[in-house]
């Protein structure tokens, strides 16, 4: 029987142990960013242990940089006390780190494909849910907590037992308005929060090969908004196009002979999986959340549900309370909904397709009075980028505050907060109750949609703008 | 890690499901760099309502929180099992978790049981009757236990689990008892390494 991507990785990966022994699976790279990892530091002192392989270790400092000019101090002495801690724990260990202001800095999720460090066939972890971005380029990649981030510098493996695997199918062509986002809101909708757990998910189907690699990398970060903590998508032509020339793959000769390896990395013909999904690309609408968790979507054509839409009595009360909490009324049209603040950033969505996408629907628009609008590129090589095709030029024009790179509003740790009860029009990926400071509410969009809805001050297509 | 054979005290029901990592422990308390005093932040954004379940007299010092569905789903942040076990809690009864949340919980010698969503209405109602009933998780023989009304449960956890549990086993020791193992490994096989990637600045060395 044919094996799936995803056991082919975990084969090449797998140290096995003693009857009683877990299975130990061997880590190609370790992505380290400030939050999930002091304590790890602090454990590896405690006990008198080392870094077994910095060679295998990067890290960058994201979730808690201000995104200000970076002239700027940190106010905030705790937030500083952090990023300090990163790169002197970084010195101590013999660690590559790319602090605020370096040249490669940028969202964890951001930087590993960008640079080239993330490659097909590997195994990736960081202390970070949304590690599963990096399955975009047929990679196994998952998030882990503090304890095992100490464990991977320390033995550079993990204890782990194999997961269940999923295939997720987008059938056919999707409409030329949908995107990316649309199509993973979609398939999380489909799944539910839960739905996915236990399970690593290989995306597939016309509509996921013709995603570009930012677009891939989209549907594979949200996979743990249906509760499965690693996305996977086959290599093909496009994985490598993106890769050729990157900053970490090897040049020339070398490249060909590992394109040539990484063209494996597919799923058998027979292969079979424990978990199948088909979705048809005509189910795929522009899509907006409406709740407190991402699987609460609906049509941007669509209204506010009521609780009686709810599956199971358990649901109604999770509606009801997302209802309250974020002051919706049953029935009320999404593009009514007016909103203060439009957020463009986060590892789902500030890479350069995303910007440029955000940009054309800007170009030549203004932000509604009264609306905040802020576009937070993913990394400072996405900044350059951008800059150097003009679409700053478009943003700042348009009113929209053109910022540094990091997590930005993606969470309310850094100075990029809502205010209690403002409501957020946001790329990032998850509208938990006060996700972008407390008591704010937070609507999950594509970039167009977002920049659509800073013009027109409510929740808007495209279209309604002309672009 | 210390052993956990048997936990036992009070329950406290908190009758929600989706109850993701942030609301656990706010994105705010991330920023520092201990392990300890998280218990502060638990459920910070609810707590200022003083009908909040904790916030309940009767339920003080309990050991035992009884969740719903999906607890613990979303961020991966360690913080969320600091903040419990912080508060107080040393078990944590749900019908489903996250992934992470539950594999970060055993790393910290948290408790994870996992019931049917009848059970856990069962249980609920059996604390909301008597919050002062004594409740008792026992690891060793995986069952869950109201023993004044003779309510008893059994719950999974893979073996692994639950002997690092019983033995309060550090992982990493038990891990880096295979060092040979590790070495082999790396030894059998070509794999990408950052050397020569970036030189001593993080700047990209071929580009
Ligand atoms: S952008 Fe948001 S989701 Fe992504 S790594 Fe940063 S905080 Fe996490």
């Amino acid at each position: 029987m044919g094996r799936t991507l995803y056991e082919k990785i975990w084969d090449e990966h797998v140290i096995e142990g003693s009857a009683n022994e877990s299975p130990l699976l061997y880590i190609d790279l370790h992505l380290v960013h400030e939050v999930t990892s002091p304590q790890a530091f602090d454990g590896l002192r405690i006990n008198g242990r080392g870094v077994r392989r910095p060679d295998l270790t990067l890290a960058t400092a994201d979730h808690n940089v201000p995104t200000d000019p970076l002239d700027t101090p940190i106010a905030d002495p705790i937030s500083r006390r952090q990023l300090e801690a990163l790169d002197e724990n970084c010195q101590e260990f013999g660690i590559t780190v790319f602090p605020r202001g370096h040249e490669n800095q940028g969202i964890v999720h951001v930087i590993g494909p960008e640079l080239g460090v993330t490659q097909p066939g590997m195994t990736i972890v960081c202390g970070d849910s949304h590690t599963s971005t990096h399955g975009a380029l047929g990679s196994l990649a998952f998030g882990i907590g503090t304890s095992e981030v100490e464990h991977v510098l320390a033995t550079q493996t993990l204890p782990q037992q194999k997961a269940k695997t999923m295939s997720v199918e987008v059938r056919g062509t999707p409409g030329a308005n949908i995107t990316a986002k649309d199509i993973v809101l979609c398939i999380v909708a489909r799944l539910g929060t839960g739905g996915g757990a236990g399970y690593v998910i290989e995306y597939r189907g016309e509509a996921i090969a013709q995603l570009s690699m930012e677009g891939r990398m989209t549907v594979c970060n949200m996979s743990i908004e249906a509760g499965a903590r690693a996305g996977l998508v086959a290599v093909d032509e496009t994985t490598i196009d993106y890769l050729r020339g990157r900053p970490g793959v090897p040049s020339g000769q070398e490249f060909e002979a590992a394109a040539q390896r990484w063209r494996t990395l597919v799923s058998d013909e027979d292969a079979v999986f424990d978990e199948t999904v088909v979705i048809e690309a005509s189910e795929v609408v522009p899509f907006v959340t409406w709740g407190t968790n991402p699987a609460q979507v609906v049509a941007l054509n669509g209204v506010v549900p009521s609780p009686l839409d709810a599956r199971s009595l358990d649901e109604q009360d999770t509606f009801t309370r997302a209802l309250e909490y974020m002051d919706l009324t049953a029935g009320t049209p999404m593009r009514e909904i007016p909103v203060d603040v439009v957020f463009i950033g986060s590892c789902t969505n500030s890479r350069i397709e995303d910007l440029r996408a955000a940009a054309t629907v800007a170009r030549g628009s203004h932000v509604h009075e009264g609306v905040r609008a802020l576009v937070v590129p993913g990394s400072r090589r996405v900044k350059e980028q951008a800059e150097s095709e003009g679409l700053d030029a478009i943003f700042t024009a348009a009113g929209f505050e053109w910022r540094e790179p990091g997590c930005s509003m993606c969470l309310g740790m850094n100075p990029d907060i809502l205010s209690p009860g403002q409501r957020c029009a946001s790329t990032s990926n998850r509208n938990f109750e006060g996700r972008q400071g407390r008591g704010g509410r937070t609507h999950l969009v594509s970039p167009a949609i977002a920049a659509a809805t800073a013009i027109k001050g409510r929740f808007a297509s495209p279209e309604e703008v002309g672009a | 890690m210390n052993p956990v054979r048997v936990v036992e005290g009070r329950a406290v029901p908190l009758e929600r499901s989706d109850v993701d990592t942030d609301q656990i422990i706010p994105s705010e308390w991330l920023k520092r760099v201990e392990r300890t005093g998280f218990g502060r932040g638990l459920f910070s954004e609810w707590r200022d309502d003083s009908n909040f379940v904790l916030n309940r007299d009767e339920y003080a010092g309990a050991r035992i929180l009884v969740g719903a569905a999906r607890f613990g789903t979303g961020s991966s942040r360690e913080h969320a099992v600091w903040a419990l076990m912080d508060y107080g809690f040393a078990a944590v009864i749900a019908s489903s978790f996250g992934d992470i949340f539950r594999n970060n919980s055993a790393k910290q010698g948290l408790v994870t049981v996992q019931l049917d969503p009848s059970d856990i209405d069962e249980l609920t109602q059996l604390v909301k009757d008597d919050p002062a009933r004594l409740v008792v998780v026992d690891v060793g023989n995986l069952a869950v236990e109201v023993p004044e009304v003779g309510w008893q449960r059994r719950f999974a956890l893979d073996p692994m689990t639950q002997e690092r549990l019983l033995q309060g086993w550090d992982d990493i020791g038990l891990s880096l008892r295979r060092e040979r193992d590790i070495t082999r490994f790396e030894a059998s096989r070509h794999a990408p390494s950052l050397q020569g990637v970036f030189d001593e600045n993080g700047r990209a060395a071929r580009s």
